[in-house]
């Protein structure tokens, strides 16, 4: 038994008038500075007054939001008692006001004990969670993951729960137009991992299959696209529906060994999530190999790649991401995202840690032990394909 | 040869898979904290059965069969009906979707769990190692 769980989705042009349907009193908007800047709250507010509902804004959130900025918004929030919360930014703006929906309605359970296990949150009764997505890649509008930042500790939870999802999810292209070409190609490279990951993990299910593979092949025709020309509106929708239809799919499923890496390398080397989680791809097929052929075939053939005769799929796709992320200006290796080798070689024993303690890790179709993922780290610090 | 659930030779054989487990050694390496694992009757199985390990830093240090669960007090329990835990061990329901779905309970130190995930896959992977049978 398994669910497949998703929040209703509203996309394309001019979905952020859904908004001015809503019908309550007050709304809570979870961002940050620079979507404050880039004027979107402004037209957020602007839908929300035309509903008639008042609404307080809290633009705190960092990149890798922490347990602290959670427990300030929650503090904001019950002053405000907000019937909506409107979380509108990227994946640490939305996985923030996630959290902060649980503490807000749940003050007994801390956002670090959010769990897979309790079954009764009971959410919904006192507010509801719009996610409003401004980045293409992160898919947490429709997941009910949560990754948070444990700055004590050096170290990142994933704190999951699939009553923690948004009740809506607006997904509108027009709030992607100033993303820049680096974020672009970033949270690009997040979503293509979601949905190779999502398809090739223990937990792939029929629900989530078509989803990823249909978010693959969007995401390798319009992501060059997107990258090159910002204003290329095609591609920005694409490219939009593309993360979020990649993170039903893997929010469903889940994500495996390059998000248990990507996740141990981004908590002590801050290098973007989709960055870091997308170097890996590439590693994490060659490693899985031949555990997935199957799969990665499959994935060959939506993409229209051809496997010579005596090769395997998995290197054919490997190759196929490293082209499209050296298209996109990714880096093909650790060393290639500019990571000193001192500080690599110094932090090898937190990374492996990280690695090995990372939920992601349980659904992978091949689990590394120590010395695997520590030679894992090595080949990638370096370029080298897996051959192990 | 299979080996009957319930018994102490079953939570030795348990523990000895367990201590023989470098996936389990690398994966529990900071979990403290014994378990109990309870299986409760169903329309299918009459008996409720407990089994205690106590483990530390990827170590099986003992376990045991347990008549009263109020004989020890573990820091963890999982429990469930006889039926899915049959399939655990199995390997045809995957033990953290039992839990995620509510099918297997589970009661202690949420944040340890959520710390080291696999530890508790790692676990279950241990006890599916060898065949067990079920008391009628």
């Amino acid at each position: 038994m398994w669910y497949f769980v998703v929040p209703e989705v509203v996309f394309g042009e001019d979905a952020l008038s859904r908004l001015a349907e809503l019908k309550g009193k007050s709304a809570f908007i979870v961002t940050d500075k620079n979507i404050v800047n880039l004027g979107f709250i402004d037209k957020v507010k602007e839908q929300l007054s035309q509903a008639g509902i008042k609404s307080n804004v809290f633009d705190e959130v960092e990149p890798d939001p922490s347990l602290q900025t959670v427990r300030k918004g929650v503090v904001l929030m019950n002053q405000y008692q907000p019937d909506w919360i409107v979380a509108v930014g990227g994946g640490s703006v939305m996985d923030a006001a996630k959290s902060m929906r649980v503490e807000y309605e749940r003050p007994d359970i801390k956002a670090e004990e959010i769990n897979p296990f309790i079954s009764d949150l009971g959410l919904g009764t006192k507010t509801k969670l719009i996610c409003i997505p401004t980045t293409s890649g992160t898919g947490a509008e429709v997941t009910f993951a949560v990754v948070l930042t444990d700055t004590a500790d050096q170290r990142k939870l994933g704190l999951i729960n699939c009553e923690i999802l948004s009740d809506i999810a607006i997904v509108d292209p027009a709030f992607t137009v100033a993303m820049p070409p680096q974020i672009t190609s970033d949270t690009g490279m997040d979503a293509l991992t979601h949905a190779v990951e999502g398809f090739s993990c223990t937990w792939k299910n029929d629900f989530t299959d078509g989803l990823c593979i249909r978010a693959t092949q969007l995401i390798f025709q319009y992501l060059p696209r997107a990258v090159k020309n910002g204003q290329d509106m095609e591609a920005r929708e694409k490219m939009h529906n593309a993360a979020t239809v990649a993170g039903i799919g893997f929010g469903n499923s889940l994500a495996a060994l390059a998000h248990a890496t990507g996740h141990s390398l981004g908590a002590v080397f801050h290098t973007p999530h989709g960055r870091a989680v997308g170097l890996f791809l590439p590693y994490t097929i060659e490693f899985i190999g031949d555990a997935r052929e199957e799969l990665w075939t499959e994935i060959a053939y939506a993409l229209k790649l051809e496997v010579p005769k005596g090769k395997k799929a998995a290197s054919v796709l490997a190759q196929a991401i490293r082209d499209l992320s050296r298209n996109i200006k990714q880096p093909l290796s650790i060393k290639e995202a500019g990571i000193p080798s001192d500080k690599f070689n110094s932090s090898m024993e937190k990374l492996i840690d990280n690695t090995m303690a990372d939920g992601s890790l349980i659904v992978s179709a091949r689990v590394p032990n120590v010395a695997e993922t520590e030679k894992f780290f090595r080949y990638a610090y370096e370029g080298k394909s897996i051959d192990f | 040869m299979a080996i009957l659930f319930g018994t102490q030779e079953w939570a030795d054989a348990a523990c000895k898979e367990l201590n023989e487990s470098q996936a389990y050694k690398e994966a529990a390496k900071n979990w403290e904290g014994d378990i109990y694992i309870i299986v409760d009757p169903d329309p299918s199985f009459k008996h409720r059965i407990i089994n205690y390990f106590d483990l530390w830093h990827g170590e099986c240090r003992s376990g045991c069969v347990v008549k009263d669960e109020n004989e020890k007090s573990p820091k963890y329990r999982i429990w469930g009906p006889f039926t899915i835990m049959n399939q655990v061990l199995q390997k045809k329901v995957d033990p953290v979707q039992a839990m995620m779905t509510g099918k297997l309970k589970v009661k202690g130190d949420m944040a340890q769990i959520m710390k080291m995930p696999r530890a508790a896959v790692e676990l279950v992977n241990c006890m599916t190692m060898f065949e067990t049978v079920f008391p009628d």
